[in-house]
């Protein structure tokens, strides 16, 4: 079979990262070819890359396709060429019908006046052949996940698709929903029509795949033919970095359990049939680093949300005790009473008020604490701000200083300090380092290190497994709301996590 | 207590650089400034009158109190990252219903006032608690509420004016402090308040830049700041002496300038305050940060509905009548207040002494362009261009 698709040497740096480092990705016309790899490792930044999101010239290397060169300007330019990306996130508007969404950008129209009769005849038609028998007039919110994913791949089609790239398309779906969707690759493979996939789950993998590429690193560690799959080799040359990343010494001092989640479960808050955290129980010990393992997805930051003053989800059920009394963590107030803290994996979004100094940031989870009745003492706020700065190293000319001037690794200092002021028992950091340049990672691992040696539980949320297993006195392993396995630092590695994940 | 801290020395010019830095805020004052000033050159070449005289100041106070208590409420509500369409029809209502209890069942003015703000914190309420608790978009909610509250108004007045009221209640609006000394002219109570507070004005400002230079925070030069102060302070006993030698110091300009000062202390130095900014700068963070946003922002609804009431009793007293037509288009002046001084439209951002400022400006446009026989029309499409001219001067100044 001849190459459809050739991306040789491709690279592309962001400002501080290397994103892609000479990768070499060969699709052969009519297979599936899956990509495979830890987050972080490439993959999404290499289907931007063919699919014309970052445009010719923006990265290094050559892509030949059908035998040409291949040099988008930009999405459209690559979708007229028949290569079309259904992104995880899907790209529907949710108040347009089916027929109306199928074609949006692709109209059937005469001099701007859309042909509805002949939209709604090809739509049927199209709909047909990717299995889904809803009339084309019903709007797309009515619609579940897997069947909104029929219809975004009805879309690719309307656009005479050639290579059909799928970014973790299974992620959002119940199973049988997923098994129908890999038996539509397989019939649109017999029609002719290539596919990139892009998953985590090894079984659907060896299920559809003719052939799979795994990625490390912003590099292509091999590319395996289907009989050459196997899920240990799989796993070996996804996680089989060595551990270039060194993790401040630190001899644990654990003590008595301090916070313990019996029973937890949580529901979607809109899709009400769909249950996100399922029974999971753990618990933290004083002064110990316990880590939560898993990947995009998994629920591990709904799970730490939800604990969090129900932040997220609904019909909240399970129970939170601290030194081995119950206590409610149902508003985010109550939660920070009873001593935890959430540190967000979204900092600018939901951890810091960006356009506020770091003063301000910095004292806004416990203004009482710099006031007296209501009236605060600004004097106060200053030395409180000061002296977290030399105490995390926040890196400013000054307290003042608004926080969106701020690095990253700066910033995630600013939102620690935040948490520190309100003196909680236990931390739970979701993604602290993401984002954040590998010096201040180090010193980010320090001040976690002296949040545990204070006799504070830390609770650490990471997709960056090599930083768990540094990090961590105890690892707990999530998939798909549950919790999987629990690993002691002796017995954990990158290959148990792995297997436990994939082993569903 | 020339304090100089270790940033201005790094600058060759550091009074200029500062101006730059902050020039949003000093350039504001510079722009009432300047207006003034070309007016009274104006004025006295076209008409030679005088455009600061005595009775001019006198009114230029009573015609923008509204304005300024109201915008004082429309900032928290603006900051809040919210919006209030329905408060010239509140402050209408609340006018009609004063002039009900007043004149139609003849209460003493001591049981109206306080029943008048009542009812504009019912309102308040009322509207809040969509907002807040329902997630409705202010926009909607107090549009519905103009309407409401106008067509309760007509109602109620049946399409008549109301009036006139007793002294009592007239004094809401148009009655001076007596003087104490008795002195007649020049009312020396005064000039007596307005140095007192001018000096205590300088005192604090004084007081606030030593404590602020002993942590550390960053101030305003020296030289900035002297000069500030003395034309703030020259300002005031400017206008108290010119309002000494007319009729002496209103009422409602006392009732102003407390609310001011009550306001600017809440906005920067109480965690309520505080907390509204944080709403309005990043509402989730807020939220996970243990703010019981919901409350807060309802809270900021009864506020704005209580001022629109008092600025409703003012108006009607001032008019001597409850029309139908009272505060018809008043939102709009408090809201262009607002942001004239430098509020943010998505919230998070303005200070209490910007609104003021954004409303001076209004006013006095609105004052001197009258004094000149400009047209309405004209007058309207001047001042929607010095609205357009302010935000695009804000927008352009973040943007560099």
């Amino acid at each position: 079979m001849a190459a459809l698709l050739e991306m040789r040497g491709i690279s592309k740096v962001f400002p501080g990262v290397r994103a892609l480092d000479h990768v070499n990705l060969s699709v052969e016309a009519g297979e599936i070819h899956a990509i495979c790899g830890e987050n972080g490792a490439g993959k999404s930044t290499l289907m931007k890359v063919l699919s014309g999101v970052y445009p010719h010239g923006t990265y290094e290397g050559e892509i030949t396709y059908d035998g040409a060169p291949l040099a988008n300007r930009s999405i459209a330019d690559s979708e007229t060429k028949g290569i079309i990306i259904i992104h995880q996130e899907l790209a529907l508007v949710p108040l347009l019908s089916i027929a109306e969404n199928v074609f949006l950008g692709n109209e059937v129209a005469a001099g701007g006046v859309i042909n509805w009769p002949e939209t709604f005849q090809r739509t049927e038609a199209l709909l047909k052949k990717v299995g889904l028998f809803d009339p084309p007039a019903t709007l797309v919110e009515k619609l579940g996940v897997g069947k909104q994913q029929l219809v975004e791949i009805a879309k690719a089609l309307a656009k005479n698709v050639r290579l059909l790239i799928l970014d973790e398309p299974t992620a959002a779906l119940q199973e049988n929903d997923s098994q129908k969707l890999l038996d539509l690759l397989l019939e649109l493979k017999a029609q002719g029509i290539t596919s990139i996939l892009i998953s985590h789950k090894l079984n659907e993998i060896s299920r559809v795949a003719d052939r799979i590429t795994i990625l490390r690193d912003g590099a292509t560690v091999s590319t395996l033919r289907r009989e050459e799959i196997s899920e240990d080799r799989i796993i070996r040359d996804m996680v089989g970095r060595d551990m270039a990343h060194r993790y401040p010494e630190r001899t644990p001092h654990v003590g008595d359990v301090l916070m313990e989640v019996k029973n937890w479960s949580v529901w979607h808050p809109e899709q009400h049939a769909r249950q996100m955290i399922r029974d999971v129980s753990f618990h933290v010990r004083k002064g110990e680093i316990v880590g939560i393992a898993g990947l995009m997805g998994a629920g591990r930051t709904e799970l730490a949300m939800s604990i969090f003053g129900g932040s997220y989800g609904r019909d909240i059920t399970g129970e939170v005790r601290m030194h081995g009394k119950p206590v409610d963590t149902s508003t985010v107030t109550r939660a920070i009473d009873a001593g935890i803290a959430y540190v967000t994996e979204d900092r600018k979004g939901l951890g810091l008020v960006l356009e506020e100094p770091i003063l301000r940031n910095i004292s806004l989870a416990n203004l009482a604490g710099v006031a007296m009745r209501g009236v605060l003492n600004k004097a106060q706020e200053a030395t409180v701000a000061e002296g977290y700065r030399k105490a995390m190293a926040i890196r400013t000319p000054s307290v003042h200083q608004k926080v969106v001037n701020l690095s990253g690794g700066n910033q995630q200092k600013v939102v620690l300090s935040k948490w520190l002021f309100t003196d909680p028992e236990v931390l739970i950091l979701d993604e602290p380092t993401r984002g954040i340049d590998v010096g201040a990672k180090f010193e980010i691992y320090g001040l976690m290190n002296r949040m545990a040696d204070e006799g504070r539980g830390v609770v650490m949320i990471s997709s960056e497994m090599p930083e768990l297993l540094g990090m961590c006195d105890r690892i707990y392993v999530m998939n798909e709301g549950a919790f999987v396995g629990e690993l002691a630092r002796e017995e954990a590695s990158q290959e148990r996590i792995m297997a436990l994940i994939v082993s569903k | 207590m020339a304090v100089v801290t270790k940033d201005e020395n790094a600058g060759a010019k550091p009074g200029l650089d500062y101006l730059k830095e902050n020039f949003r805020e000093y350039g504001m004052l510079m722009a009432l400034i300047a207006i003034v000033l070309f007016f009274l050159v104006v004025v006295r070449a076209q008409l030679d009158v005088d455009f600061l005289s005595a009775q001019n100041i006198t009114n230029l106070f009573l015609q923008n109190s509204y304005v300024i208590i109201m915008a004082l409420g429309m900032l928290l509500v603006i900051v809040a990252g919210h919006i209030d369409l329905s408060v010239g029809s509140v402050a209408a209502f609340v006018g009609a219903i004063a002039a009900v209890m007043s004149v139609n069942m003849g209460l003493p003015v001591y049981v109206v006032v306080p029943a008048g703000l009542l009812c504009g914190a019912v309102i308040g309420a009322a509207q809040g608690y969509w907002i807040a608790y329902w997630r409705i978009p202010s926009f909607i909610v107090t549009l519905a509420g103009m309407l409401v509250f106008r067509g309760l108004t007509l109602w109620l007045l049946g399409g008549q004016n109301i009036g006139p009221f007793s002294k009592g209640f007239q004094s809401l609006s148009t009655g001076f402090i007596p003087d104490l000394f008795a002195v007649n002219r020049p009312n020396l109570t005064a000039v007596v308040v307005v140095v007192i507070a001018a000096a205590l004005m300088v005192w604090l400002g004084w007081r606030a830049r030593k404590r602020d230079a002993a942590y550390g925070i960053q101030q305003e030069p020296s030289a900035i700041f002297y000069i500030r102060n003395a034309i703030m302070a020259a300002a005031l006993v400017f206008v108290g002496w010119k309002l000494a030698s007319f009729r002496g110091l209103p009422n409602v300009l006392i009732v102003m300038t407390v609310l001011t000062i009550l306001y600017a202390f809440f906005t920067e130095q109480t965690t309520p305050g505080r907390r509204i900014y944080a709403i309005g700068g990043n509402l989730k963070a807020a939220k996970l940060s243990g703010i019981n946003t919901e409350k807060l922002v309802f809270l900021t609804f009864v506020n704005m509905g209580v001022l629109a009431a008092l600025a409703g009793m003012i108006v009607t007293a001032r008019l001597n009548s409850a029309t139908p037509k009272a505060g018809v288009g008043f939102e709009l002046d408090v809201i262009a207040a607002v942001f004239i001084g430098g509020a943010s439209m998505s919230g998070g951002v303005g200070k209490i002494v910007g609104v003021i400022i954004g409303a001076f400006i209004m006013g006095v446009m609105n004052n001197g362009m009258s004094i000149l026989g400009i047209g309405i029309d004209y007058q309207q499409v001047i001042k929607g261009l010095v609205l357009l001219a302010a935000v695009i001067f804000d927008v352009y100044n973040k943007s560099k």
